[in-house]
């Protein structure tokens, strides 16, 4: 049983955002790149699996649609654990075009379990692994809190509106991945980060898609008012404001 | 052409979230000049149903399969697109919750049909087709620009203010056309709280960080938050220590919400916990520190020990509650 985990390339999430002049795009300079969050931590409870003989997980891959100068990220990750890598040589530039890319390269390759982060930090969109699902035509299970694999045997627990679920569903299958995944990110050792660069990364060529939208410009969030202070000896003095002045409760 | 719009039924009931999608989508559909359609999967209540009407659906229907029973993002999404095409639908709005996130993007597949997710206004304009999301969790918002014919939006909750346009719309039902060999899940155990508010649902939310110093510290918190009629919430650190239950951490690695009011005690203002809930209409900050970032992102603060502050605040607001 084989696993690839889709990791994107976001700015540091401690990043001061600037962007370019006219506001079209962001300025890339001084932004530390990582790996999404949700990825890293998608890539630990892969890597746990992999080390576990009983549940049959038998190699890890991640795969990336971007342009080369992502390769760090990606070497990341084969420092991190996993034992291969693929990427997609394009410019990942929306949703559906970036998903469309993935399940064409993905979906060659026999993998049991594609894992997806709900979301990547840059542009929140929160799409590519539901599209990924669709574009290959298999099942999907969303709100991933946990992934569990019993000698090739997928058990899930799914996040529901004020509890949880466990569920199963045939393999190959994609798995949207949340808060509960993986305790912590897995940090590369020493000898990860030796052995990293002899790991192989394939590359391929995109196939052709559209993209359906575009990002026409950004703002900065308006600049709130400054916090008006209430004297700590006058808590009752806040609860006034909050009924009268903000009239929120 | 129409306006589709999806409200999920939670045990046969819509909430608040239901009235301000199907306002939305009313107030989409007038700038287009089309009808809307509100649609839920499954049986609803006839009062809830017919409520839907209260807030401007057009039209009001129950998408119905027994291959619908369990919640199966295939099935579901395939039900959703062929209602979509057989109602001409050129908008389609989903919530961005749990359910909105699993099925629009399956939809955007099947009809090729761009999304712009988590956006929070109106669209800006409509030719070209131009909507305004959060980008860079809450640090920037971003235009974007929906260029397929079809297009999906899921919106951020309590982002749009409820409107009333009652319609007098009678409910109806169809049947949809579900191959059960979509049907990939099988639910084996289902764990459910019942009678907590949800932290997603609520108007108010009462959340301690570290600076609550001990999970022994949070009865005061719980109390105010129950008096106010509203959630608790934590920071990361507290849930990773198990002082709370994780499903409260909100964060850019937890719940993303939006209340009216966020009650901040003792926690530092991290920009990973901001992008949580900088989206709060008032954010109120109790740290003992001057200097914490958090009184950056506050209308109103207290600089003090938060164990001092909320047994005042209690009484507080027991006194105004009489
Ligand atoms: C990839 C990544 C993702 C993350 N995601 C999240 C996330 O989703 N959510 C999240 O919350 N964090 C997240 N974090 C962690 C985040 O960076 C902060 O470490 C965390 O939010 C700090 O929690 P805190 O404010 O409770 O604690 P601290 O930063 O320790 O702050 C405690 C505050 O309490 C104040 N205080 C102390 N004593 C008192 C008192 N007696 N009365 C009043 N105030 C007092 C202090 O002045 C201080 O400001 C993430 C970090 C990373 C790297
Ligand atoms: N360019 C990309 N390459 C590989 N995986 C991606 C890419 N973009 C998004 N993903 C995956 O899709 C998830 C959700 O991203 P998004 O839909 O962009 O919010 C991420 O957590 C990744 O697992």
């Amino acid at each position: 049983m084989n696993i690839v985990v889709c990791i994107s390339n976001v700015p540091d999430t401690t990043t001061r955002i600037k962007f370019s002049e006219g506001n079209a795009s962001i300025d890339t300079s001084g932004i530390q790149w990582v790996i999404n969050p949700w990825d890293e931590l998608s890539l630990a409870r892969a890597l746990e699996l992999r080390d576990d003989p009983a549940s049959g997980v038998k190699k890890v891959t991640v795969a990336h649609a971007g342009p080369a100068s992502s390769e760090p990220t990606i070497r990341k990750a084969l420092a991190i654990g996993a034992d291969d890598a693929i990427r997609v040589n394009c410019n990942p530039s929306d949703a559906y075009y970036t998903a469309g890319q993935l399940a064409a390269a993905i979906g060659k390759e026999g993998f049991d379990v594609i894992i997806c982060g709900i979301e990547s930090s840059d542009f929140n969109g929160s799409a590519v692994g539901g599209m990924i699902s669709e574009f290959i035509g298999i099942p999907s299970v969303s709100s991933v809190s946990g992934l569990n694999i019993d000698t090739g045997v997928p058990v899930i627990t799914r996040e529901i509106d004020g509890g949880r679920e466990s569920v199963k569903v045939p393999v190959p299958f994609v798995a949207i991945v949340q808060k509960g995944i993986a305790k912590e990110p897995r940090i590369a050792s020493m000898r990860g980060i030796m052995t990293a660069r002899t790991k192989p990364i394939k590359v391929h060529e995109p196939v052709d898609y559209d993209s359906l939208t575009e990002i026409s410009g950004f703002e900065k969030p308006a600049p709130r008012a400054a916090c008006k202070f209430i004297d700590a000896d006058d808590p009752a003095k806040l609860i006034e404001l909050l009924q009268n002045e903000a009239k929120v409760i | 052409m129409s306006v589709l719009v999806y409200t999920e039924n939670w045990d046969g009931k819509f909430k608040k979230l239901s009235w301000e999608l199907v306002s939305y989508a009313s107030s989409v559909a007038r700038m287009m000049n089309m009808k809307v359609i509100a649609f839920t999967i499954g049986k609803a209540g006839e009062e809830d149903m017919k409520e839907l009407g209260r807030y401007g659906a057009d039209r009001i229907l129950s998408l119905v399969n027994s291959n619908l029973e369990v919640m199966d993002n295939r099935a579901h999404a395939k039900a959703i697109a062929d209602l979509a095409v057989k109602e001409g639908s050129k908008v389609i709005i989903f919530s961005n919750n749990m359910t909105g996130k699993a099925l629009a993007p399956r939809v955007s597949v099947r009809l090729k049909a761009g999304i712009g997710s988590g956006v929070s206004k109106l669209p800006l304009s409509i030719e070209p087709f131009t909507v305004y999301k959060r980008a860079y969790s809450g640090n920037a918002f971003a235009d974007v620009v929906i260029r397929s014919e079809i297009k999906i939006l899921t919106l951020a909750q309590n982002s749009y203010e409820i409107t009333e346009r009652p319609t007098g719309a009678i409910p109806e039902t169809t049947e949809a056309e579900v191959d059960p060999s979509l049907v990939a899940t099988t639910v084996t155990e289902t764990q459910k709280q019942t009678g907590k508010m949800l932290l997603n649902d609520a108007a108010i939310v009462v959340s301690g960080g570290r600076g609550m110093k001990s999970p022994d510290n949070w009865g005061p918190l719980v109390e105010l938050a129950s008096l106010l009629n509203g959630a608790t919430a934590c920071s990361r650190p507290v849930s990773d220590e198990g002082w709370r239950p994780h499903e409260e951490h909100t964060g850019q690695t937890g719940k993303i919400i939006a209340p009216d009011l966020y009650l901040a005690f003792g926690i530092s203002g991290a920009t990973q916990h901001l992008a949580g809930v900088s989206s709060s209409k008032y954010i109120v900050a109790i740290n003992s520190d001057k200097d914490a970032p958090i009184f950056e992102s506050a209308q109103y603060g207290i600089v003090g020990d938060a164990m001092k502050v909320l047994p005042k605040l209690v009484d507080a607001v027991k006194s105004i509650k009489k």
